[in-house]
């Protein structure tokens, strides 16, 4: 029998729900100074000065030991911070892929004095990272990756293209994987390696903006040229990046971002509704609102379970399955219900855009026929 | 046992494996002997008065206990009416009333049905679908009492419908009610029970809120079905590693796999929403709003996995778990089943979708995040 996939009911602490008026009170704060438009589903997410003020306030990298400029708070209270800041639709760009994904990568497999030098700066906002995993030919199967990097005396050489790198334009570092030696007969996923790439001060990097579907500029292709990254940006094992898959994937792939994307739809569907809705909206809202929930729960109790010190890694990824699928699904769920009432211009812009961004959301950082692929593992299938 | 389930759970699960496996059941479906001896188990055990205190004669076990039994009785696909029993003893002790033993049904079961406690103390109304009706020794029976007796007010506590004399918990002997017999997509007895012109054994004096009985009611169904979505679960992952096609296990096939993973995400939502909405009925006043969006949602939530989930089990299980020897039915027909009773997943999505229209599109997320 496969082991049982558990959900602690876990409540956040009080603590969580102090940090969270301050929070919601720092926010309007920023409203109000017109850091960032609330209503704008389209406003540009990144700014510096914003990710600033977040990190002076100790909300970025906030469970990180404080050695390192982190908080030393728990999982729970990170998730309180990070689901006000997206619904209030703050500007985070500058300083998310560093709190969630690779400052905990640096934490874990940088040497001391590159985590002494690095993380500080993260948790202040003031550096930008992006993730160099993706390739043309090498999506889903990361195992293909071309993108080489040759030993040259202390240091590396990297040549190769990175593809669909998001906000490589602004970032200051990438973390890369490179090819380090060719795979073996006997493990087709050996010979790759994770690098930390100051992209500011390497020669031989350069960024072409890749336009998306919906217009907008997120994404990019970074080319390779005869990079040199000195020795210590090595991160972890040399050939031996597929072992370090740990339980920090676990938190990239269950927090709140996997569900609440596209949940400003939900929110202005109930300003045009009113205090007193038709019975067909009523039950649509009532449907939306308990699976939100649910959601919300779920990834709440994830959260938890990483605090407690547990990788819920299956759980993690059914979180990512349910809240991507729900948050694609929600424009068009919303659309339907509010086919019969009359839909303000917020709604129509809020719909217009979310119909169009909803393709990426159960692509990014792993596709859904992958994720339900590591569920199935879990279930002991394959 | 599973990992950190509790002694009362692990003793219903006990009880469940002994008296009523489902396998067993299902392969012998004319032998109903197994009925007895799970009920003499599940009182022997003090699993059937699990949530009467012990003062007042019962196991005394806490609520979260209780619904941990009633996922373990959903596991084994209950046909027994543990889950109503469990209520009803709830409802009387908390009103005040002593709790007979033996079987117990409450009533409504459907948020339409009134019932009126008239203020000679004469019952009159009537209840449809009850679950196991026939079956039950005694009823709970949520009565809404007529004013002018001096027994009670509207004091707030009448699920908000205001007026009148609030609502009483009255025993009484089923033997007395009219009974029109009915059977659920499972055939459990599904009964219609009249009240008309009985009188009470005894009437709580202490009023109580109209919904407890339903909440309670709601979230034991989701407990259920949250139990059995995870027993047809692993029904099907044992199924697949097995059953071979093309000459390998069916598990192999990716699209197999993508079904089952589905299930899973499916299988996990209902039962972290019942966890969570034992958590909120344990720590919450009944009368909360934290307790009403906890109970709706997970009514909803599990409601939709049930059926998404039962679809999936069947699917995995081809044609053998389509006939009436294999167990696969007894789950999924009772998971059809319990989604309806206690007000199925329109019923409480509108209740929950009124509720958070009147707070409003900026109210939503406070409400979300203040419970
Ligand atoms: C908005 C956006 C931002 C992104 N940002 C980044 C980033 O910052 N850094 C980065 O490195 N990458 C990024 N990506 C790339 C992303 O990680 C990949 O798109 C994703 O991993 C899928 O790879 P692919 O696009 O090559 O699709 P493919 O792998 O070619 O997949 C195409 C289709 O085939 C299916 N498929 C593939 N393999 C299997 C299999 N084994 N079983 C079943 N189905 C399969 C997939 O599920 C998908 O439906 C981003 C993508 C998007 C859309």
């Amino acid at each position: 029998m496969a082991q049982a996939i558990q959900f602690d009911p876990i409540r956040l602490p009080p603590e969580a729900d102090r940090l969270r008026e301050e929070v919601r009170e720092f926010l309007r704060g920023e409203i109000a100074a017109g850091a960032f438009d609330p209503h704008d589903p389209a406003g540009d997410a990144f700014n510096r000065e914003f990710s600033r003020r977040v990190g002076a306030r100790g909300w970025i990298g906030m469970t990180w030991p404080k050695r390192y400029g982190g908080q030393e708070r728990s999982y729970l209270e990170r998730y309180v911070v990070n689901e006000e800041l997206l619904l209030a639709r703050a500007p985070t760009r500058a300083h998310f892929t560093g709190d969630r994904q690779s400052g905990p990568v640096l934490l874990r497999y940088a040497p001391e004095h590159i985590r002494l030098d690095v993380l500080p700066r993260i948790c202040r906002g003031e550096v930008t990272f992006c993730i160099g995993m993706s390739e043309p030919d090498s999506g889903s199967d990361l195992f293909a990756a071309k993108t080489r990097a040759e030993r040259d005396g202390d240091g590396w050489v990297v040549n190769g293209r990175k593809l669909w790198t998001s906000g490589a334009h602004h970032a200051d570092y990438m973390i890369g994987l490179f090819r380090t030696s060719p795979p073996t007969n006997a493990n087709r996923r050996h010979g790759l390696t994770q690098f930390l790439v100051p992209l500011r001060t390497t020669s031989g990097i350069s960024t072409r903006p890749v336009v998306n579907a919906a217009g907008g500029h997120d994404f990019n292709e970074v080319l390779f040229e005869g990079a040199r990254l000195p020795g210590d940006h090595v991160l972890g094992e040399v050939d031996g990046a597929w072992k370090q898959a740990t339980s920090e994937l676990a938190y990239e792939r269950s927090g709140s971002e996997r569900f609440l994307e596209t949940i400003h739809a939900l929110i202005e569907l109930l300003r045009d509704l009113g205090p007193e809705p038709g019975v067909r909206e009523a039950e649509g809202v009532g449907r939306l609102i308990a699976q939100l929930h649910t959601m919300r729960r779920m990834s709440i109790s994830v959260a938890g379970m990483l605090a407690a010190g547990k990788e819920p890694v299956v759980e993690a990824s059914i979180v990512k399955d349910l809240g991507t699928n729900w948050e694609q699904a929600l424009p068009d769920r919303v659309r339907r219900l509010a086919a019969f009432v009359e839909r303000s211009e917020r709604l129509d812009a809020v719909l217009a855009h979310d119909t169009v961004i909803a393709p990426k959301l159960t692509i990014q950082g792993g596709t859904r026929e992958i994720l339900r692929g590591i569920i199935a593992r879990g279930l002991g299938l394959r | 046992m599973e990992d950190g389930m509790s002694l009362v759970a692990g003793t219903c699960e006990r009880v469940f494996r002994d008296c009523a496996l489902p396998q067993a059941i299902a392969l012998d479906p004319e032998n109903g002997e197994w009925r007895g001896a799970l009920w003499s188990a599940l009182e022997e055990t003090g699993l059937a008065t699990a949530w009467v205190p012990e003062e007042a004669g019962g196991a005394g076990a806490s609520v979260r206990e209780g619904f941990e039994a009633l996922r373990a009785a959903g596991r084994h696909a209950a046909a027994a009416p543990l889950a109503d029993t469990l209520v009803a003893g709830l409802m009387l002790a908390r009103a005040g009333l002593d709790v007979p033993a033996g079987k117990l049904a409450v009533a409504p079961v459907r948020s339409g049905d009134r019932i009126r406690l008239r203020a000679d103390g004469i019952l009159s109304g009537r209840a449809g679908r009850v679950p196991f009706g026939r079956e039950a020794e005694h009823v709970a029976v949520i009565a809404r009492a007529d004013g002018g007796d001096g027994r009670g007010r509207g004091d707030g506590s009448d699920g908000g419908s205001g007026g009148g004399g609030g609502y009483r918990v009255a025993l009484v002997e089923r033997a007395r009610c009219g009974l029109v017999e009915g059977s659920s997509l499972a055939g459990d007895p599904l009964d219609r029970l009249d009240f008309e012109g009985v009188a009470p054994l005894a009437v709580g004096g202490r009023p109580v809120s109209r919904d407890e009985a339903r909440l309670f009611g709601a979230a034991s169904r989701a407990a259920l079905i949250a139990g059995a979505l995870q027993a047809i679960l692993d029904l099907s992952v044992d199924y697949s590693r097995e059953r071979v096609a093309f000459e390998r296990p069916i598990a192999k096939f990716q699209a197999v796999q993508q079904e089952l993973a589905r299930l899973a995400g499916e299988a996990a939502a209902a039962n972290a929403a019942a966890n969570s909405a034992a958590w909120a009925l344990e720590n919450h006043d009944a009368e909360s709003d934290a307790v009403l969006v906890e109970v709706a949602s997970v009514k909803v939530r599990a409601g939709e996995a049930a059926h998404a989930g039962a679809l999936i089990a069947h699917q995995v299980h081809g044609a053998i778990g389509y006939s009436r020897e294999h167990v696969l039915h007894r789950y999924t027909h009772r998971l059809w089943a319990w989604r309806d009773e206690y007000g199925d997943e329109s019923e409480w999505a509108l209740r929950l979708g009124e509720h958070f229209a009147r707070l409003g599109a900026d109210g939503m997320w406070p409400a979300l995040t203040g419970i």
